[in-house]
């Protein structure tokens, strides 16, 4: 017997689930559970005594120090791991804010961490400007330019991230450094996006990623602070080993998230090929398969494994629990589903559509069947949930 | 608003993103090309979705109205 709702597409019984929201959380890396149990019984002692055991916890931290500043391009020592990007972003960015009082200026599709800590410094009396995006979600450089020349601007501090998880646009993170170089404004770069997946550009000053992202476990953030950056600790500073991040390092769940980077890393350029075949497939299929519908983001600066559409006459939340209910798994921009019920602020500032919005994200191991399938399900629920809702 | 009068005028305050506009793409078949329809609406979601729908569906925004706290108001011609 089927108990499914007049109307809407059957769920198949027993049909395995596809996770499509790597965007959100790249499934945890098998290594990186393999190395937890291990730094577990090896690194769970304090690193700063000179005992044995002390000396093994500290030799663990310092390689996953190495493994992550060669993949962020600067030294151990740079490197820090406070409990989560967010915690990251709100340490590595406002540690630029500290000195001078600079004025802020961000893009308007930075993660809300970013908006955050510029609220956060705005309401202590910081001055902040905005620079926009294209259609496509790619940060406005001209205007970023002109807003570091403004004459009576003083002193800047940038935060523009390497690319949106929401659009899947890269920036032209080049240009945006050379920008800042030639203003003499440290960059700081969100750049969780991107690691373990695509080279992270030279040129910032801080930097910070999330381990979970890149298949780490959950509760490791990365804050990289170049040597010579501006920065000073905006709260309570500390004396242990990391001076920039307080507190009892977590050094298993670190060095599990240092494994699962090197893991992703070491084919990070054949994965991207490869995933973004998959994802120009399921972009121009999509768009020639369901009417009405807005595929979102650069057609070639994009991150490989993410798409974005957004579907006239749709319910965003309606479509992701319909989407979970047949057996995927996918993320939405949309208004209905944020707790705000605001809509997505990349998505308003793109001016594409909001409503309607579904996320696709691959994780390594998603297979081209499991896409075809996924775009026949996805099908079925755009069109029953258009009818349902009297949509023109 | 300023502009010509509308034609239709789609009261939609309560109604959450996408029924502002569906209800906008029904009400635009009712008008004749060079009609306009204005939509009210209080939806945040609407101040992104109404122009791209317009955007979208090739049709023109005569313009957008928004006084503190209240709803917004779209005027749309019908191309």
């Amino acid at each position: 017997m089927s108990d499914t709702p007049a109307g809407r597409p059957e769920a198949a019984p027993h049909r395995p689930r596809t996770y499509l929201d790597a965007g959100s959380s790249e499934p945890l890396r098998p290594i990186a559970r393999d190395t937890f149990a291990a730094a577990l019984d090896e690194g769970w002692a304090d690193p700063l005594r000179l005992h044995s055991e002390g000396r093994r916890a500290r030799l663990l931290f310092d390689s996953a120090r190495e493994i992550v500043a060669a993949e962020m391009g600067c030294r151990p020592d740079d490197v820090s791991f406070p409990p989560s990007g967010t915690v990251a972003v709100h340490a590595g960015l406002s540690g630029l804010l500290t000195r001078r009082r600079p004025r802020l200026i961000h893009s308007a599709v930075e993660h809300s961490s970013v908006l955050h800590t510029a609220d956060y410094y705005v309401a202590s009396g910081g001055a902040r400007d905005r620079v926009g995006v294209g259609r496509d979600g790619r940060v406005d450089v001209a205007a970023l330019g002109d807003e570091l020349d403004r004459v009576d601007g003083g002193p800047a501090v940038v935060a523009v991230q390497a690319a949106n998880l929401e659009s899947g646009a890269i920036h032209s993170v080049e240009q945006i450094a050379t920008a800042c170089a030639d203003a003499e404004a440290p960059w700081f770069v969100d750049a969780a996006a991107i690691v373990g997946r695509l080279p992270v550009p030279p040129g910032w000053s801080v930097a910070a990623a999330s381990a979970h992202k890149w298949g780490g476990p959950a509760g490791v953030g990365v804050m990289a602070v170049r040597r010579g950056a501006h920065w000073r600790a905006a709260t309570v500073a500390d004396e242990r080993l990391d001076p920039r991040n307080p507190g009892y390092e977590n050094i298993p769940a670190i060095l599990a998230a240092a494994a699962a980077l090197q893991d992703m890393a070491a084919d990070a350029a054949a994965r991207a090929d490869r995933q973004r075949a998959l994802t120009e497939k399921l972009r121009s299929r999509i768009a020639a398969t369901i009417p009405d519908v807005e595929v979102i983001g650069p057609a070639d600066e994009r991150l490989p494994h993410v798409v974005a559409c957004s579907f006239l006459y749709v319910d965003g939340e309606v479509l992701v629990t319909e989407l979970d209910r047949l057996g995927y798994a996918a993320a939405s921009g949309s208004a209905c589903t944020s707790s705000t019920l605001e809509p997505s602020h990349v998505l308003a500032a793109m001016g594409v559509l909001t409503h309607g919005n579904v996320r696709i994200s691959l994780t390594v191991d998603t297979t081209a069947d499991e896409l075809d399938e996924f775009l026949a399900a996805l099908t079925e629920v755009v069109t029953s949930t258009r009818e349902r809702l009297g949509a023109p | 608003m300023s502009g010509p009068a509308p034609d239709v005028t789609l009261d939609c305050t309560g109604e959450r993103c996408p029924l502002p506009v569906i209800r906008l793409a029904q009400a635009i078949r009712s008008v004749a090309p060079g009609g306009v329809v204005r939509l009210l609406a209080d939806d945040p979601a609407a101040l992104a979705d109404v122009p791209a729908w317009c955007r979208m569906r090739d049709q023109d925004l005569l313009g957008v109205d928004q006084t503190d706290g209240g709803p917004a108001t779209f005027d749309v011609r019908r191309r």
